[in-house]
């Protein structure tokens, strides 16, 4: 496995705050990453030190390159959806097709006219009479087509309905992705992508707080449904996090050992959000 | 690889086209419509005043007679007429296109900014001095060229007409238009738009700077901070420094960077161009406008509106909005 991205201190201070502090990463090929953290943890920054759309202290290497120095480069093998909405609103369908085939090396027709065949999208309607939803249809039709190794996305189901979203992530899947390409994602709807990921990460005030792929998240953290009556003694193992539901108190351990555990409770595997909550409690106190 | 990149430069100033359909293709077009229905209006008026009032101006081909008894030099005054009524009706479009450019290179970056479509555009593999120069190549060549094509258009129209109107009256159309020049006239204004490109550079490359650098109201900024300069150079005396007037710094830096992207400004600005040629149209010819090919003006400006294309270059790359 070749690591695509490599960040070594990377480091991004604003005039009054700190939004990178230090921070290690890998990421492999073939990978689909979350990276989630609460509002202005440093998630977008991350995003955009690997676009090279921003400055930074450290040293960052997306496929080989320096993104601050060679970004022309690295932009033919790296494509991003920062947002919904960001498409030009005078453009028309057939114009945005026309414009990226002729610009961008590796990106294919065809494909994308395919996937524009399964929307309601017309080649000549414009940007600016979309619904939201359209408009990241359109997007994610451009975005597939180019034969990218990797794919950053930033919320880029922010204030679509439930339907677009699955189909969003669903076509990601199906179309796109394969062991060639790799994805880095961020997203408040964690539940959503849960199931797609392979890798998480965890930022927290500029530090990655969590770093693992998902099948360690099984065997590192535990949930535990305990009765009253063995709480104390949940307690004492040091949780992560305790909430009561029905009358019975359900832990989360980080690294407990399974034993000590089956004998509290049924034992589950935790959910990415409850992980979530619990890292980062306290956060907005 | 060349011509990929080639390609990718056609592909980015016909974007800019795409974007931009309405000034640089619909305004000269209108403009030129608008004035030439204008002026149809005014000489059918004429025409039904001057029945009405039973003047038949040259009716019985005394018109023709007075032609008939000009000398060379009274022909040559009604071809300088008739070059002029060209002139004119291009003088318009030209006006309504160094709006068009102004206000077109102050939004340029400044524009997908603030919508943001900037970062779909910074998703392909363009650099930015690639798009920044593809869009001073849409201000400097093809707003001018097509307001020259519109511009020449109107004015073989406008020709058209009035010698129409005077055939009424008895004058020979064929003779009349012999004596104008409209290839001439025509000539020179293409050949003018690489002029135009070298003058209006400074400002070009000043708007785009505002563009790529104002967090909010680039024309604010573009506008006050020459003029505060001004101002400031103008009360303190800074020039006599250099042994300049004020007025000096006004013409040949508040000016330059805000108003060269007009066309015709840079016959205003030559000197020896208005002192030369007064009473006939010979100043319009490229043999006497491209002689501004030799002041320093011209090339300082050129060098100035370069050094201002690559800080708008550097800002697009750089400017981040959080």
């Amino acid at each position: 496995m070749s690591a695509i991205v490599t960040a070594r201190n990377l480091s991004k201070r604003y005039k009054n705050a700190t939004a990178l502090d230090n921070v290690n990463f890998e990421i492999q090929s073939g990978r689909i990453v979350g990276l989630i953290g609460p509002n202005g943890a440093g998630k977008t920054t991350a995003l955009k030190a690997i676009l090279g759309l921003t400055s930074f202290d450290g040293e960052l290497s997306v496929l080989g390159y320096d993104p601050r120095t060679q970004r022309d480069k690295l932009m033919e093998q790296v494509c991003f959806i920062a947002d919904v909405a960001v498409l030009p609103r005078w453009i028309r369908v057939r114009e945005a097709i026309d414009f990226v085939a002729h610009v961008h090396p590796r990106f294919d027709r065809a494909k994308c006219e395919g996937f524009l065949k399964r929307t309601k999208l017309t080649p000549d309607q414009r940007v600016r009479q979309m619904s939201k939803g359209m408009i990241v249809q359109l997007h994610l039709a451009l975005v597939m087509a180019i034969d990218a190794r990797l794919l950053v996305l930033d919320e880029p189901t922010l204030g679509l309905d439930i339907l677009y979203r699955k189909q969003f992530y669903q076509s990601l899947l199906e179309d796109y992705f394969d062991e060639n390409k790799t994805i880095i994602v961020t997203t408040h709807q964690v539940e959503e992508i849960e199931h797609i990921l392979t890798d998480l990460m965890f930022i927290r005030d500029g530090k990655i707080v969590l770093d693992t792929d998902m099948e360690a998240v099984g065997d590192r953290f535990a949930e535990v449904m305990v009765n009253a009556d063995k709480a104390a003694a949940a307690r004492a193992l040091q949780p992560l996090d305790e909430r009561q539901v029905f009358g019975k108190s359900i832990f989360l351990f980080d690294g407990a050992d399974r034993a000590t555990l089956e004998a509290l409770g049924e034992i589950r595997r935790p959910s990415v959000s409850d992980l979530f909550v619990a890292t980062m409690k306290g956060t907005y106190a | 690889m060349n011509t990929l990149a080639g390609n990718k430069f056609y592909w980015l100033v016909k974007r800019e086209f795409w974007e931009h359909r309405g000034g640089f293709l619909w305004a000269p077009l209108i403009t030129g419509a608008v004035f030439l229905v204008l002026n149809l209006m005014g000489i059918i008026t004429a025409e039904v005043v001057g029945a009405r009032h039973g003047i038949h101006f040259g009716a019985s081909g005394e018109m023709q007679h007075v032609i008939s008894q000009m000398d060379a030099g009274d022909m040559s005054q009604v071809g300088m007429a008739l070059d002029i009524a060209m002139y004119s009706s291009m003088a318009l479009i030209f006006v309504v296109m160094g709006f068009v450019v102004f206000f077109y290179c102050l939004g340029a970056i400044y524009d997908e900014r603030r919508d943001r479509s900037i970062l779909f555009w910074k998703s392909l593999p363009l650099s930015d001095s690639e798009t920044v120069i593809s869009k001073v190549a849409s201000a400097t060549l093809v707003a001018p060229v097509i307001a020259t094509l519109a511009g020449i258009a109107a004015g073989i129209l406008q020709l058209l007409m009035v010698a129409v109107t005077l055939s009424f009256h008895g004058v020979n159309v064929w003779q009349l238009l012999l004596l104008a020049h409209p290839l001439r006239v025509a000539f020179n204004m293409i050949g003018h738009i690489p002029l135009y490109l070298l003058w209006a550079l400074p400002s070009v490359g000043w708007l785009m700077a505002c563009s790529a650098w104002a967090r909010t109201k680039p024309f604010l900024w573009a506008i006050a901070l020459p003029v505060a300069t001004g101002l400031l150079v103008t009360w303190f005396g800074i020039m006599g420094l250099f042994n300049l007037s004020a007025g000096w710094f006004w013409q040949n830096v508040v000016a330059r960077a805000l108003f060269s992207a007009f066309p015709g400004a840079s016959l205003i600005a030559d000197d020896d161009l208005v002192h030369t040629g007064k009473n006939n149209l010979d100043f319009m010819n490229l043999s006497n406008t491209y002689h501004l090919l030799g002041s320093a003006n011209l090339w300082i400006g050129v060098l100035f509106g370069a050094a201002l294309i690559a800080v708008a270059i550097w800002f697009r790359r750089w400017r981040d909005d959080g």
